[in-house]
């Protein structure tokens, strides 16, 4: 299995990358972060550049660094450094444990966060994480910079709100703080895949919840936050009880999205999982504040 | 460009080749270089078979192109024994029975030992935790997970630098 033949280039800094891209603008230009999706890609033929430009050089795209409120993960850290990184354990541990889940040790030797959000895998555990821990996205482009909020970033199915020539340069997580979180996984016994994740965030004061963030991938084409979930649990008291209740909203606001099917599980059965995993990864979220 | 000239460094020793974009690094340590330890197996991410040490780190080499392992450190099942001398991790495998055909086993041991790394003394689930990326078709998986586990003992009782 081989990839069609393409040129290959390095750059050092962000305005090389750039100054690569426009001169090599009339081909097919993708970037090279871990390669993880990407290569399996180009080896079955489901994408073929005429032009890769590696990232692997750049250094502004490496670094986890905490600030006050948030935490800085450079878009070319790879998912192993990101799990295992005290920082990220403490301030963004619903991302650390997602990040943990994804394919395999060595997969996670390779694989970059910005890479997996940039591709945007409906059956992949970041992006949730991403929505229940609330991120900045740090852009940039040849016409300079930008940023996108967790929930303008994923769009659809392997689609996202970055431009063509734009890359992910850094991610800024909100620090948890006296929060508590919980992701959830339930895998394909045969591909490793979620077939649902579910990430929770919780904030309570006295016992009772004053934010929820709840989100899923895996079961539908592109993570979403399950606002009936939210709603419910704002206000009520941080207990079992409450999760059960709550999940009972989880298919609000569902039809626009599009529950997965195929050949492991009927779209029935993802949105069963769906309310199953809204209730079991909210109680995971309420035992972490007790402990 | 489409032709590379690049350096890698296996196994301590220095190599030189002119390789395409587009060559794999599993293919060019195996049919280039000769370490023929590395392999083939889905080639698509999944079997783990062609597992190697990257900058030390176990990632499978048919997923990387050759021009970005350029300068690296690149260590295969062939550099685990030093100057006749079963690495603990080989000797353990040997000892456990933990392999049949042996197709997969350089892949397993060499996924092994960056989870013992990390794991010290990992239970027996988490060693199969750690093993997800690796297949063995003779499904001999409860002997490598005795494999492992007994090398991590070994690995406890030597020095850090005798074990590396």
């Amino acid at each position: 299995m081989y990839p069609n033949r393409f040129d290959y280039y390095q750059a050092n800094t962000l305005s090389e990358l750039f100054d690569l891209m426009s001169e090599n603008g009339d081909g097919m230009v993708e970037y090279l972060a871990g390669g993880h999706s990407l290569i399996p890609m180009m080896k079955t033929g489901l994408a073929a550049p005429d032009v890769l430009i590696d990232l692997k050089n750049i250094d502004e795209l490496r670094g986890i660094e905490q600030n006050d409120t948030t935490t800085c993960i450079g878009a070319m850290e790879c998912y192993a450094d990101i799990s295992k990184s005290p920082i990220v354990k403490t301030n963004c541990p619903v991302l650390a444990e997602a990040v943990g889940l994804v394919g395999d040790i060595q997969v996670r030797n390779r694989g970059t966060l910005g890479g997996n959000l940039a591709h945007n895998d409906p059956a992949s555990d970041p992006p949730a994480a991403i929505l229940a821990s609330q991120a900045t996205l740090h852009v940039q482009g040849p016409n300079g910079k930008r940023i996108i909020q967790q929930d303008d970033f994923f769009t659809g199915l392997y689609e996202t709100s970055l431009e063509e020539d734009e890359i992910l340069t850094k991610i800024e997580v909100k620090n948890i703080g006296e929060g508590v979180g919980a992701y959830l996984k339930k895998p394909s016994p045969s591909s490793g895949y979620a077939m649902i994740g579910t990430a929770v965030v919780l904030h309570t004061k006295n016992g009772t919840i004053e934010d929820a963030r709840v989100a899923v991938i895996g079961a539908v084409d592109h993570a979403t936050r399950l606002n009936g979930v939210e709603d419910a649990l704002i206000g009520s008291p941080a207990t079992h009880e409450s999760a059960i209740t709550a999940a009972e909203h989880a298919l609000e606001g569902i039809e626009d999205y599009m529950v997965m099917e195929d050949l492991q599980a009927s779209a029935e059965y993802r949105e069963h999982l769906i309310k199953v995993h809204a209730k079991r990864a909210t109680m995971a979220a309420i035992d972490n504040l007790k402990n | 460009m489409s032709e590379h000239e690049i350096t890698l460094v296996v196994n301590d020793t220095e190599h030189k080749l002119v390789i395409e974009s587009r060559r794999l690094l599993i293919h060019a340590l195996r049919d280039e270089l000769g370490y023929t330890g590395p392999n083939v197996g889905c080639e698509s991410s999944l079997c783990g078979a062609c597992t190697i040490h990257f900058n030390g780190a176990a990632v499978k080499s048919c997923t990387i192109l050759a021009v970005q392992a350029n300068n690296a450190d690149i260590t295969t099942v062939e550099g685990l024994a030093k100057n006749g001398i079963l690495h603990p991790i080989q000797a353990s495998f040997q000892e456990e029975h933990g392999l049949q055909c042996g197709y997969c086993t350089p892949g397993m041991m060499m996924t092994g030992l960056d989870f013992l790394k990390h794991h010290p003394d990992p239970s027996r689930e988490e060693i199969r935790e750690g093993l997800e990326g690796n297949l063995c078709r003779c499904t001999g998986y409860h002997n490598i997970v005795n494999a492992i586990e007994s090398t991590a003992k070994k690995l406890a009782s030597v020095t850090p630098t005798e074990a590396a």
